[in-house]
């Protein structure tokens, strides 16, 4: 291989006095200052700024417009356009969560229960959300289409116990999820 | 009571309340007052907002809306915060020096306050005060003297942490600040022949009469151009104005001269070890030398108190009955001057980068010590050349050539030669 010499390129006494090169510094960071002043930062119209700087600013600016479709929020259960909860508690979705945040107790479905032909659903279904960490393989292993991951972002709590998301919890952040799977639809 | 021991008791009233209003009420406040606006200002340079909603919260009161206050109170509640954290002392450290090095770095920055001149005299009640605590004959010297003691707070805090970190920080900061404590002083020299006098009073009373060091146009309270000597003075004080601020950023431990903290390399240089009220010593001590530094500068190169342009003498008699209270207006000038200068220390922290260790040195001794020598010798002669013979001026102009070549070239040789570089 072919040794290359490099030298380190001259410096003219203008660069090495430094001064200039300082005043250009203070002009650039005062036209930053002038510009984030005036709410004409760089990219602050694609951020969504608040008029200072490129930031938007939490509690009066929602980012809920600008989020994402892949957005991934707090899982939560869903039901079906019947009204059936769609979660067979097969545990999968237990046993991949990586920092164990889902604890379920699986039941029986009785017999004179309009679905009993699903034979099973949860009893309880925790979601530790002080655990979770957002990664989806829930909502990607769960064979029923049943625990998907909102656009809910907000998740806070004063205790730890707060944080811990029911079955009840669960299906109202979730709501009704439509299409899909229909195996278990009657009129099949 | 003897008249005299009433007298003294007035005295020792009128020294305290100068001390609690000047220390306490004024330069303490302006610390909070500077980080908050650190930290704005960095803020709005890099496109943040930075602190704006901590006001008085009105809400917890039972009203409807909270008053944020742009964030003013946001160095309270920081401060509150640093009070109520665990104040942890590591197993290795030297306890009784590591318990005393904060209290160094804050005490000599405080006490220096004495001597900075806030505004010319009042008269209250009769009596006639200078709006200065301390009115000593050797100002200057009397601030270097003691705000050079802050290395000591440095130094032991670096070495009674018994920890690595702190300990480079700490012999960093005493070879740093040693170094440019020279700088410090010859740079002054061409101002204190010029004034001609070391009490910084008088020295802010006569640029208020004859026009700023920077900004000479006005003699005796009325705007003319300066004479031939003070235009050609203008040159050596420029020299020494550069000279003196950049050392003043070098001796308070502030960007581009931060290395005895710099975060990048040395997690908290010498105070790595610190929490709490402790930590917060420290920089309380880092920002009071920031405002005492300014304050000198203002009062050495930028007139002080003084509003200029021939204003002064009409301010500070300014009074309402009896009382002569203009001097207020003028520690309010002070005050805005020495806002806008600790602005422009910020704007420096955040646009220049930090200088590398050897380029610190070199900047010192090699650059700023020749130049602060050769610059007290040519503020000589401009002062002297009237009174002096033209071939005797003419002799030291020349020899003030030699010796400026003398030293550039010297510096030029010493220097090592570019380094071949592999790709
Ligand atoms: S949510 Fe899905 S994966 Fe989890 S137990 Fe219910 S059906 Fe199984
Ligand atoms: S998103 Fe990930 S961490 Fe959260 S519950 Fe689902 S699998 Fe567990």
């Amino acid at each position: 291989m072919p040794t290359i010499k490099l030298t380190r390129p001259k410096l003219n006494v203008g660069e090495k006095i430094y001064f200039g090169a300082l005043i250009k510094g203070f002009f650039l960071t005062m036209m930053h200052a002038v510009k984030s002043l005036r709410g004409k930062s760089y990219g602050a119209e694609g951020l969504a700024s608040s008029g200072l700087g490129v930031t938007m600013q939490f509690p009066e600016q929602r980012w809920d417009d600008h989020m994402p479709e892949y957005y991934r929020g707090a899982p939560t259960l869903v039901t079906d356009e019947q009204g059936r909860e769609r979660c067979v508690s097969c545990q999968l979705c237990e046993f991949i969560c990586p920092p164990k945040a889902i604890k379920i107790i699986p039941s029986e479905i009785p017999s004179d229960d309009k679905w009993a032909k699903v034979e099973k659903r949860p009893f309880e279904f925790d979601i530790d959300m002080t655990r979770c960490i957002y990664c989806g393989m829930c909502e990607e292993v769960c064979p029923e289409q049943a625990i998907y991951l909102r656009k809910d972002y907000l998740i806070t709590g004063t205790s730890r116990a707060e944080m811990v998301h029911d079955k009840k919890k669960l299906y109202e952040i979730g709501g009704v999820r439509v299409g899909l799977v229909n195996k278990w639809n009657e009129l099949k | 009571m003897p008249e005299v021991v009433t007298a003294t008791l007035i005295d020792l009233a009128i020294i305290i309340t100068k001390i609690v209003a000047f220390t306490f009420m004024v330069v303490l406040p302006l610390v909070p007052l500077s980080v908050y606006f650190e930290r704005r200002f960095s803020a709005i340079i890099q496109d943040r907002v930075g602190p704006n909603r901590v006001g008085i919260p009105l809400t917890l009161f039972g009203a409807k809306k909270d008053f944020h206050l742009f964030g003013l109170v946001q160095p309270i509640a920081d401060g509150l915060k640093l009070f109520l954290k665990e104040d942890f002392t590591p197993d290795h450290v030297r306890k009784a020096f590591y318990w005393l090095a904060p209290v160094l770095t804050v005490v000599p920055a405080l006490i220096t306050v004495c001597v900075v001149p806030f505004g010319p005299d009042v008269t209250l009640f009769g009596r006639t005060e200078k709006l200065v605590i301390a009115d000593l004959d050797v100002g200057p010297l009397f601030i270097f003297a003691i705000s050079s003691l802050t290395v000591y707070g440095i130094t032991l805090a670096g070495w009674s942490s018994n920890s690595k970190f702190p300990f480079i920080g700490g012999v960093r900061s005493t070879a740093q600040m040693i170094s440019y404590e020279i700088c410090l002083g010859l740079s002054v020299i061409p101002v204190l022949l010029y004034f001609g006098d070391l009490n910084l009073n008088n020295i802010v009373q006569e640029q208020a009469d004859n026009g700023w060091l920077l900004l000479p146009f006005w003699t005796d309270g009325k705007l003319s151009l300066p004479s031939l000597q003070t235009t050609l003075f203008m040159i050596p004080a420029f020299i020494a104005f550069i000279i003196f601020t950049v050392s003043i950023f070098a001796e308070t431990n502030r960007m581009p001269f931060d290395l005895p903290e710099c975060e990048t390399e040395l997690v908290g240089g010498y105070h790595t070890e610190y929490s709490s009220m402790k930590f917060a010593m420290f920089f309380m001590g880092e920002y009071a030398a920031m405002v005492i530094g300014s304050a000198l500068i203002i009062t050495l190169f930028l007139g002080g108190w003084s509003a200029g342009f021939g204003f002064d003498e009409a301010i500070a008699n300014f009074s309402i009955g009896d009382f002569r209270i203009g001097g207020f207006i003028h520690v309010g000038i002070f005050l805005t001057k020495l806002l806008v200068f600790i602005l422009f220390f910020i704007l420096v922290r955040w646009t220049v980068p930090r200088f590398r260790y050897d380029q610190l040195m070199k900047l010192g001794w090699v650059i700023f010590f020749e130049a602060a020598l050769i610059n007290v010798f040519l503020a000589a002669l401009i002062i002297a050349a009237p009174g002096m013979a033209s071939t005797i001026t003419v002799i030291g102009l020349i020899l003030l050539a030699v010796v400026t070549a003398a030293i550039i070239w010297v510096a030029k040789v010493s220097e090592p030669p570019a380094k071949v570089l592999r790709a």
